[in-house]
């Protein structure tokens, strides 16, 4: 960070610079933390969370972002447990979240006596294990999904973090569109026609491209990369460590499969996930289907807002796919790790998850809130009533490669997306060369 | 000692006690002391609250980012070896770097020089005999009150490439759609606009206080001569304003080096682009930083884009200077 260029700034216009300023001493700050930070994480032996509960008033902060749905879950723990408050820190967005924490973390305190911490961003922190609170625990054995569990498991058994919802994928479409394309519209009917494995997908969309011109088949190729990326064991990186992204040639067949179905046969309607088109594009019919996790039909109801015709089916192709979800963790910085594992407990627990989605419709990771009525009864108006909680209750099932995430997973699928957009939204590479460029960034790390 | 041996032959305590010479003299050695204390210590007591401020929040992270730029260094993992200079070896042979540099510089020029041009413009109009006068003054202030991220939210729906009302417009009108996310020249307008929405009103409040101090005889003078409003523009309200204008756009080169908000706020992703288009120096130093958390690099491109901004300083400092002598000449 430009710390250096702060005396300067200053001195000539102190009004002008102010934003920019605070943003620099608070990164100051943090660089000047980061010397306690080294010494305290140093000296810091995971001590476990043994410990008594219940026996004095505490006080107990827990960080979220976005909707976790806990609001009620938190008065109901607390008139449950007397001796115990609850603060509720919540940021807005899961990357402010993992600011907030990652900065925290490196100066060594003000964390929250609970952390939730996004999938994604999940590898960074298991590289410190010693941050956080080993959550192993006989009584909650065999409560999540294998994958979810082993994600947050390190090479030597430490859990680091309790799971609360996932992201099992199914693909939402548009049965209008199908119907005027002369495909079947049905939902039942509509799995069947995309069960198999991406080549299916891709097929069957150059059959609906040919009948109906104007609306692509998919939203974007990022998107649709990330579905099936996810399928890849070791797609990036080899478990010591070593990164394969550039020679592993399971990425670039995906690579080169997913670009030329966007690109030569036109099947995607060239969008940015997440950008101003993107949104736009679902009020002008600018495509037909999308992967969709179990939170994207919150999105897809908020930006498809008045457009009659969307429908889940129960199919993913390629098998099934996870993408996305939350964990509970304790960090070692807190004094009442404790009372906030039995929180974390507590929170991620079935009967718990299943609230929260009824809430916020987070969909549950937990083995026995998958088989609850409450869960599998749940229908999603907006999709044409489609049973989304038995829908996504089976796709969590299908769920069977658990992807290895490395430390350098990030910028490593950031440079991939680019790569991408630079084909399918940007046009500004071909295939080739955007690969070339792929590979740059990726030796660039 | 120079100066107070100055000071000693006249301290007034001296020559109103003269009566009692034994505790006179212990007197008198304190209070020289203490006069001496004062004249050595004072100044820089009274200047220091801005030093001891500047060395905490300016020297020590300016000294402690080029002890980090030494090594490797992770975010949460903190200090790692000691490696030399071979974090700027490795910036300086990245691509992305010159890249950046080039981006910032295109922004930079994009924005200063209309910025500057329009504040004089819209200065020299509300200098004019406005009904409301203080209305219309506040008011060119109020884009610069609205938060950077709420007007790159509300730009960055203007240019939607496919489906933003600027494409819709230049459509309607004939014109084929701007790829605003995706060429990096167009990509680059977009951000200036956005940094002159905000910069724009601030930097013409500057120059309407210059203007208002310019003798109101000297255009009186020019109207019974005969020159127009855009003469007098020209020839009395410019050259005034010389020592205004070198001032605004020093603070605009400052700040143009160090453009983030704006750029950032661009796409969704905040990376600058797919293809980097317009990924600015302070942007890059973030994706070292906090993407790839490598902190060392991260301080190496800090401390060149430091050294950059003394340089060009160093540069508008002398023509500042030159431009002023010949001022002076006239």
């Amino acid at each position: 960070m430009p710390a250096g260029t702060v005396p300067l700034t200053t001195k000539e216009s102190p009004v002008r610079s102010r934003a920019r300023f605070t943003a620099l001493s608070a990164a100051a700050a943090c660089l000047a933390l980061t010397m306690t930070g080294c010494g305290a994480g140093a000296a810091s032996e995971n001590a476990g969370v043994d410990g008594e509960t219940g026996t004095e008033d505490v006080t107990l902060t827990v960080a979220t972002f976005n909707e976790f749905g806990y609001e009620e879950l938190f008065e109901q723990y607390e008139s449950e447990n007397p001796n115990v408050t609850i603060e509720h820190k919540k940021a807005a967005t899961s990357n402010e979240a993992r600011d907030n924490l990652t900065t925290r973390l490196a100066a060594g305190s003000g964390l929250s006596d609970i952390e939730a911490i996004e999938v994604d961003w999940l590898p960074e922190l298991m590289e410190y294990p010693d941050q956080f609170a080993d959550l192993t625990d006989p009584a909650v054995e065999g409560r999540w999904l294998d994958w979810k569990t082993e994600a947050a498991t390190t090479t030597d058994g430490r859990l680091i973090g309790y799971g609360t919802d996932s992201g099992p994928e199914a693909v939402c479409y548009r049965a209008d569109l199908f119907e005027e394309a002369g495909l079947p519209s049905d939902r039942e009917e509509v799995a069947e026609l995309l069960s198999g494995d991406w080549e299916n997908y891709f097929s069957v969309g150059r059959d609906f491209v040919a009948q109906n011109d104007d609306v692509a088949w998919y939203d974007s190729a990022g998107a649709t990369y990330q579905g099936m990326i996810n399928q890849v064991q070791n797609a990036y990186e080899t478990e010591d460590g070593t990164v394969v992204a550039t020679e592993n040639p399971e990425v670039k067949a995906i690579y080169e499969q997913v670009l030329a179905a966007s690109t030569e046969d036109d099947l995607s309607a060239h969008l940015g996930q997440w950008s101003d088109d993107w949104a736009a594009g679902f009020q002008s019919d600018a495509f037909a289907t999308m992967l969709c996790p179990g939170w994207m039909l919150g999105i897809i109801e908020g930006n498809a807002a008045g457009v009659e015709g969307w429908d889940i089916a129960n199919v993913f192709p390629g098998g099934g796919g996870n993408w996305g979800g939350s964990y509970l963790t304790v960090p070692t910085q807190g004094e009442h790790q404790a009372e906030a594992k039995k929180l974390a407990d507590w929170l991620t627990a079935p009967e718990q998850q299943v609230q929260a989605f009824t809430a916020k419709g987070n969909f549950p990771s937990q083995v026995e809130a998958l088989e609850s009525d409450e869960l599998l009864s749940q229908t999603n108006p907006f999709f044409a009533d489609a049973p989304s909680g038995e829908i996504f209750a089976e796709r969590a099932q299908a769920v069977e490669v658990t992807p290895f995430k490395g430390p350098k997973y990030f910028p490593i699928n950031d440079a991939m997306q680019q790569a991408l957009t630079r084909v399918d939204v940007d046009r500004t590479d071909d295939a080739a060369s955007s690969w070339e460029k792929f590979v740059a960034a990726v030796n660039a790390l | 000692m120079a100066v107070t041996d100055r000071v000693r032959p006249a301290p007034p305590v001296r020559q109103r006690r003269p009566e009692r010479p034994p505790r006179a003299v212990r007197r008198l050695a304190f209070s020289q002391r203490l006069s001496r204390w004062d004249v050595k210590l004072s100044p820089y007591l009274y200047i220091s609250p801005f030093f001891v401020l500047f060395a905490l929040t300016g020297l020590f992270p300016l000294l402690y980012t080029a002890w980090v730029s030494l090594h490797d260094w992770d975010f949460i993992g903190g200090q790692g070896t000691f490696t030399g200079l071979e974090n700027y070896q490795f910036v300086l042979a990245q691509p992305f770097f010159w890249n950046a540099l080039g981006n910032t510089f295109s922004i930079f020029v994009l924005s200063s020089v209309p910025q500057v041009l329009l504040a004089l413009t819209i200065a020299a109009a509300l200098d004019a005999n406005l009904r409301a006068r203080t209305f219309w003054r506040m008011g060119v202030l109020v884009p610069f009150v609205v938060a950077p991220v709420a007007v790159g939210l509300i730009f960055n729906n203007l240019y939607a490439d496919q489906f933003g009302l600027v494409n819709e417009v230049l459509r309607g009108v004939g014109l084929g759609p701007v790829r605003w996310h995706s060429d990096p020249l167009a990509s680059h307008f977009a951000i200036a606009t956005m940094v002159n929405f905000r910069w724009t009103g601030y930097n013409a409040l500057i120059f309407l206080a210059a203007m208002q101090a310019i003798p109101r005889d000297l255009y009186e003078a020019a109207t019974i001569d005969g020159a127009g409003r855009v003469r007098q523009f020209l020839s009395i309200t410019v050259p005034m304003l010389r020592p205004t204008i070198i001032f605004v756009v020093i603070t605009a080169t400052i700040g143009g080096l160090q453009i983030f908000d704006e750029a950032r706020v661009f796409d969704q992703y905040g990376l600058g682009g797919a293809d980097r288009q317009w990924q600015t120096l302070t942007m890059y130093i973030w994706e070292l930083g906090w993407g790839q958390r490598d902190f060392g690099r991260a301080s190496a491109v800090a401390w060149l884009l430091f050294l950059l901004i003394v340089l060009i300083s160093l540069a508008n400092f002398l023509i500042t200077r030159r431009i002023a002598h010949q001022g002076g000449r006239k």
